[in-house]
């Protein structure tokens, strides 16, 4: 395109061009538009960052404070432990991933590799309305159904009440399951034709070359959709709140009912006072998920770079 | 192809274990694929079941109660409200993103820096775009909860949504259909507005409506922005949008029906939360599903009027 634009101008038949084209008003509107994205990104950083702060420096809470295991914001001794919500984000999206993973990968093997077309053309059409189903329907649907599931018939397991680590595991491994899919699918799509009859050829079964061949060579790509599946399900916030049980201890049992970060913001943040240390340090743990959020696009891109050199 | 030369090889040891394997293996995956369809569809006739019984024009449009089972209709209205308000500021502003990107950005640090915003802003959590706009829409501009607070959040992230599916629309227009419009003595800014921009426009509006689908279910970025309080008795012939007490105006509180999902349920308010909860999230789905077939659909229609003719 480029070179058809800046095709030199033919001096003698065009006169020194308007001031309208010099100026190129279109070019800077859209310029505009595309850089308010960087504008957004900032400016967020910069406010939540700056509240995120406020509760060391406004309410002098020590740090010690904020990285010990106990949380109790307002019976004395008050501590701001925001540990255990911290493990439990791990937690709940370290199973949801170990959940999610094998069937998303195998789901898109299936779409790639073993689907005909028009089995594909059915089951794509309903990962995107997955995708479109919002995270409260999916809270919605863990509380009635998966919950009362877990507190009668798996009793025997530990799950006293239902609501626990497990549950927002389950609600979350379901809900980035589209997302793993889809960008597993494309890397294996994008994988040379060449190397499957390759491999076909010298005649391994096709159970093998996925194994063997299709895998290895669309690893960066699985690894990709793996760390933004985790991104997406560690900022979750509804689904999770509304299955997980919310109980500000450290997470020692799948069983168990657990605080993630999204979900004490979510409980709190109606309940306690602008400014007030008990708000802050929900800002504190805001800044805590852009950050996390921040570093896996900064991972993704890394991953992707590398990815292209090899 | 690959089944029938498998068959044909004799299947005894370690090549029959082979052969056993990849026939497993393929029906784990066809297993998969089944997996995905049958939970769809035992969301969808779960949701059936259970709103079926009440599920009336007086609970789509009534007004919540919290002695009877009342409806959702103020509800369903700000969600509409607040779709049509973070689009038309979403829209436009996506457009234009998505053309710099596609027909001027070029191989350089400024067009890379607007992608990692585009991927940053994506990947940042919903519940923290909220916590944003608690300070910037509520806050700081002395608003408190208003419709326009939580549009404004919900425009924030999802633009790079918007201006990815507007920059692949447009790069999939022919290069050709560029060549043969400044070859003609268009110059760059007409080529694109009257060669690429129509090409591009089922891409464009599949993307808007994918864009509106996700906008509809979001909850988390309006809790601390467009409110959690519960709406009664909207005025509807009140047309003046500066009156706060209007529905038509936007610097009021606006609760969605998915915000409503949450409160009810956290909340615990009456005994019929199950009710609201099923009958609110299958609309919600109901929604989800006609915003899905009419991206497909309208995109097609829109590809045969404005291309092939």
């Amino acid at each position: 395109m480029a070179v058809v634009g800046d095709a030199p101008v033919l001096t003698g038949l065009c006169v020194r061009p308007a001031f309208r084209d010099r100026l190129d008003l279109p070019r800077r509107v859209v310029f505009l538009a595309a850089l308010s994205m960087v504008g957004i990104v900032f400016i967020l950083l910069g406010f939540i960052a700056w509240q995120g702060v406020q509760l060391f420096v406004q309410n002098g809470v020590p740090i010690s404070s904020v990285l010990s295991p106990t949380w109790s914001p307002e019976d004395a001794p008050v501590s701001f432990g925001i540990l255990p919500f911290v493990l439990a984000t791990i937690g709940v999206t370290g199973v949801a991933v170990l959940i999610s993973t094998p069937l998303s990968v195998g789901l898109a093997l299936f779409l790639s590799e073993v689907a005909p077309r028009r089995a594909r053309e059915i089951v794509q059409p309903a990962l995107e309305i997955f995708v479109g189903i919002p995270s409260v329907v999916w809270g919605w649907l863990g509380l009635t159904i998966l919950v009362p599931i877990l507190a009668t018939n798996f009793r025997w397991l530990g799950f006293t009440v239902g609501f626990s680590w497990f549950a927002g595991s389950v609600v979350l491994s379901i809900m980035i399951l589209p997302t793993i899919t889809t960008i597993t699918y494309d890397a294996f799509r994008a994988v040379p034709q060449e190397l499957r009859t390759g491999s076909l050829a010298l005649g391994t079964t096709r159970w093998q070359m996925i194994r063997h061949i299709l895998l290895p060579a669309a690893r960066a790509g699985t690894l990709t959709a793996i760390v933004l599946g985790m991104t997406r399900a560690a900022g979750e916030a509804l689904a999770v709140q509304m299955v997980i049980g919310n109980r500000p201890t450290i997470p020692t049992s799948l069983t168990q009912p657990v605080t993630t970060l999204t979900s004490q913001i979510t409980l709190d943040m109606g309940n306690t006072v602008f400014g007030a240390p008990d708000n802050n340090v929900l800002w504190t743990m805001g800044l805590i998920l852009l950050l996390i959020s921040m570093l896996s696009v900064i991972l993704i891109r890394a991953m992707n770079r590398s990815g292209k050199r090899a | 192809m690959t089944a029938a030369g498998q068959s044909q090889r004799k299947s005894s040891g370690r090549a029959g274990r082979t052969i056993v394997a990849d026939r497993v293996a393929t029906a784990v995956l066809w297993g998969l694929g089944a997996f995905v369809l049958l939970l769809l569809g035992g969301i969808i006739v779960h949701f059936v079941l259970a709103s079926i019984g009440f599920m009336s024009l007086s609970f789509v449009f009534g007004d919540p109660s919290e002695s009877a089972l009342g409806g959702v209709g103020p509800l369903l209205f700000n969600s509409v409200y607040m779709l049509v308000l973070a689009m038309l500021i979403a829209v436009p502003l996506g457009i234009l993103a998505g053309i710099y990107m596609s027909e001027y950005a070029g191989d350089n640090r400024v067009t890379d820096s607007i992608r990692f915003a585009e991927e940053a802003i994506s990947s940042v959590p919903s519940i923290v775009v909220g916590l944003f706009g608690l300070i910037a829409f509520v806050n700081l501009t002395h608003w408190g909860f208003t419709a326009m607070g939580g549009a404004l959040a919900l425009t924030l992230f999802n633009l790079p949504l918007m201006a990815r599916l507007c920059e692949q629309a447009l790069r999939a227009v022919p290069a050709d259909e560029r060549s043969a419009s400044l070859a003609l003595g268009a110059t760059k800014w007409q080529t694109i507005r009257h060669v690429v921009l129509p090409l591009a426009i089922p891409g464009i509006v599949t993307g808007i409506i994918l864009t509106a689908g996700r906008v509809f279910g979001e909850a988390a970025a309006l809790l601390f922005t467009a409110g959690i309080s519960t709406p009664t008795g909207y005025n509807f012939a009140n047309l003046n949008i500066f009156d706060h007490n209007s529905p038509w105006s936007p610097f009021r509180p606006a609760t969605t029906l998915s915000v409503y999902i949450w409160k009810t349920n956290s909340e615990g308010l009456g005994s019929f939360v199950q009710q609201i909860g099923d009958g609110a999230s299958a609309l919600l789905l109901a929604t989800v599903l006609i915003f899905n077939v009419g991206a497909r659909f309208l995109g097609r229609i829109l590809t045969r009027r404005l291309t092939a003719a």
